[in-house]
């Protein structure tokens, strides 16, 4: 029994070390093709078109309901000790530092991440990308690295508007809902929320999650079987594996970054 | 008259699999060859060796005298560019319009002016009938359309070499009719040769100037359309005729009827 | 032309990240770690330095006039080395005092700089000479026990 037990254990075991070469493989692989990319930069826009823009909605209307809720649970803790006026600090803290790379990168695995796994994965089963080849066009340079570059460079712009609408929501709810003072609302966030540590680590943050999610999207959407039922799980994977690197990541990086 | 293809002693399976045994095939310049079988015997896996996708276990295929499977990839992309490729069921890119299926290679391999592909590409879709569809996606056409524009777009850079999967797949009888008349006519206009894969009879007797007959990864008959339709050879007399059962049986291979119902002698 | 339209898209989307940004950079955030005015250096040894980090801040009057920069340890003297980077804009005698403070009851440590009387300025280098430790929490709790146990001792003497 035992045995059987550490045969299957190894065996998994193994096969997921060499899952996580495979894929470090095909990372660097999709390094590589990228100065070839890049001398096509309209193909790079293009896909930063289909995945920020159309990601943008969401962002926006996602980041002030956070923001506005937010507001309200803060203000309700914070009038207990009479500490109201710490309220936008407090929001905008939450929202920079975590909520905004966090949340936004979540959902885009969510909008944008399910999209390019599908669109992949059908061009795949279709043998566009074997065409491609067969054209002599490499499909990893024309195909694969614009998305990821469209991807790595959309996430920290949608980031930085969730956070931003995120505190104009708090605002809405505490200078306006709330009456609190919106001189002290401004100035308490001011002297919170430092450019250096807190704006800059959100950037980096965001940038580290665009990485990890757009890669995760294509890579599970080249890899699927190019049946229509694997594509279909393959988005389900995206989504979840893509969410677990992102808080994995998040807490490593929290942890770098705002500890001493 | 000199080959512009030339497999020899070739072999390729994947681990113990073996698909492909001990094939030797000559591709001469300017002709239409088919290679015809049924499904899984491997003619589709011919096609991927010769474009270079797949490496052969042994063996060698030549093309314009390199060893296809010994170049580099430059040389391989190099190789490709004198190569024209239809997939089965097309493979147009479907968030292109047809316009943009066709002119691709050439905006990728040439330097040419807009212009100048505009007139080039109508030109291609004009050979196959579609000049007036090319703002179309390729969704919005029907399946036999989207077969001539993928001929169009393996033609674009007028190849030495155009490889067919399975052109007739799916087609009605007058695509089917339009389509092996393009292959023809296209194959003598450019003086190109033409490999075709298939397991349509009738159309390809119709087009083809040699035939190749493959069943499990092995040649068991060639010749031209005239000596097989007569041919006694029992895998091409069952197939040229289309008969339920002969050397491919009918019946999936296992135990027989009588001992499945528990009919005869107990044990 | 279908290229150009998605261009001008592209160009507003990451114009509007831009502009995210610098709300978030100007609006919600102070940019006082930030400061690209010339400084000059300033060095004063503490006996004990408490809670201070360095880029905290340096005030004069309650006005920040400059940051913590390096923070060792000399061996020789066994005191603590703080370097201070001041702004370029404001002069201190030669006689300046520093004192390490709280900002509020609880909080993040910070140098105060008192301005002494001398008629000539700091300058690039210098070292202060008047310093006083920060106040250790667990000090003051010792000292306010013991003189309650002085007090109880002499009451009932």
């Amino acid at each position: 029994m035992i045995l059987r037990f550490l045969e299957v254990a190894g065996r998994t075991a193994r096969e997921g070390v060499e899952a996580l070469g495979f894929a470090t493989r095909a990372f660097f692989n999709l390094l590589r093709f990228s100065p070839g990319a890049f001398r096509r930069p309209s193909l790079i826009s293009e896909q930063v078109h289909f995945i920020g823009n159309y990601s943008l909605v969401i962002t926006i209307v996602s980041g002030l309901f956070v923001g506005l809720v937010l507001g309200l649970q803060f203000y309700v803790n914070l009038i207990q000790f009479g500490a109201e006026e710490k309220l936008g600090s407090l929001t905008a803290l939450s929202l920079i530092r975590e909520l905004g790379p966090v949340v936004t990168a979540l959902l885009f695995a969510g909008r944008a991440g399910t999209s390019l796994t599908a669109e992949i994965g059908l061009m795949k089963a279709g043998e566009q990308l074997s065409a491609m080849e067969m054209m002599a066009v490499n499909p990893v340079q024309r195909v694969l690295a614009p998305r990821f570059w469209g991807g790595v460079i959309a996430m920290p712009v949608l980031a930085a508007v969730f956070s931003a609408v995120g505190i104009v929501g708090s605002y809405l709810v505490a200078v306006k809902l709330l009456s609190l003072d919106e001189g002290a609302f401004w100035s308490q966030m001011q002297a919170g929320v430092d450019v250096n540590r807190d704006v800059m680590s959100s950037i980096i943050k965001s940038f580290v999650f665009g990485i990890a999610v757009t890669f995760t999207a294509l890579f599970q959407g080249y890899n699927a079987k190019p049946t229509p039922a694997d594509v279909a799980r393959a988005t389900t994977r995206t989504v979840v594996i893509a969410s677990l690197l992102v808080l994995g990541l998040d807490f490593v990086m929290t942890a770098l970054m705002f500890t001493q | 008259m000199s080959n512009l293809v030339e497999i020899r002693d070739l072999e390729f399976g994947y681990g113990d699999r073996k698909i492909l045994s001990n094939l030797r095939m000559d591709f001469p310049r300017g002709k239409l060859i088919a290679v015809m079988g049924g499904s899984g015997c491997g003619k589709t896996t011919v096609l991927r060796l010769i474009g270079g996708q797949i490496r052969p276990q042994r063996g060698q295929v030549r093309v314009g005298g390199e060893v296809v499977h010994e170049l580099r990839t430059d040389g391989l992309y190099r190789l490709r560019r004198r190569m024209g490729m239809l997939f089965q069921f097309g493979a147009l890119f479907t968030d292109l319009s047809i316009f943009d299926n066709v002119a691709f290679p050439l905006r990728e391999h040439t330097d040419l002016s807009e212009e100048l592909i505009r007139d080039l590409v109508l030109m291609k879709l004009n050979a196959v009938g579609l000049r007036n569809a090319h703002k179309l996606k390729p969704g919005e056409i029907s399946g036999g359309m989207a077969r001539r524009v993928a001929v169009a777009r393996a033609i674009a850079l007028d190849p030495e070499l155009i490889m067919y999967d399975e052109p007739f797949a799916g087609l009605d009888p007058i695509s089917m009719g339009v389509t092996a008349n393009l292959i023809r006519n296209l194959n003598d206009a450019l003086g190109s040769t033409s490999i075709l894969v298939s397991h349509d009879v009738k159309e390809t007797f119709a087009i083809a100037d040699y035939v190749y007959f493959m069943s499990a990864g092995k040649i068991v008959a060639e010749g031209t359309p005239e000596e097989l339709r007569v041919s006694t050879d029992p895998y091409v007399k069952q197939f040229v005729n289309a008969e339920p059962d002969g050397p491919v049986p009918f019946h999936y291979p296992g135990k027989s009827l009588g001992d499945d119902l528990g009919l005869g002698a107990k044990r | 032309m279908h290229r150009k339209i998605i261009d001008v898209w592209v160009g507003l989307f990451v114009l509007l990240g831009a502009a995210a940004v610098l709300f978030l950079a100007l609006q919600a955030g102070n940019m006082s770690s930030l400061s690209f005015t010339d400084t000059y250096v300033v060095t004063g040894r503490f006996d004990n330095i408490g809670g201070l980090k360095p880029q905290a801040p340096v005030k004069s009057a309650g006005v920040v006039v400059g940051r913590v920069g390096d923070i060792t340890f000399d061996d020789k003297t066994f005191q603590a080395n703080v370097s201070l980077d001041l702004d370029e804009n404001y002069q201190f005698p030669k006689d300046s005092s520093l004192k390490i403070l709280t900002a509020g009851l609880l909080g993040e440590q910070y140098i105060g700089i008192e301005p002494g009387g001398d008629t000539k300025n700091l300058v690039d280098g210098d070292r202060i000479n008047r310093t006083q430790s920060a106040t250790v929490l667990e000090d003051l709790i010792n000292q306010f026990i013991y003189s309650k146990a002085a007090e109880g001792k002499d009451g009932s003497e």
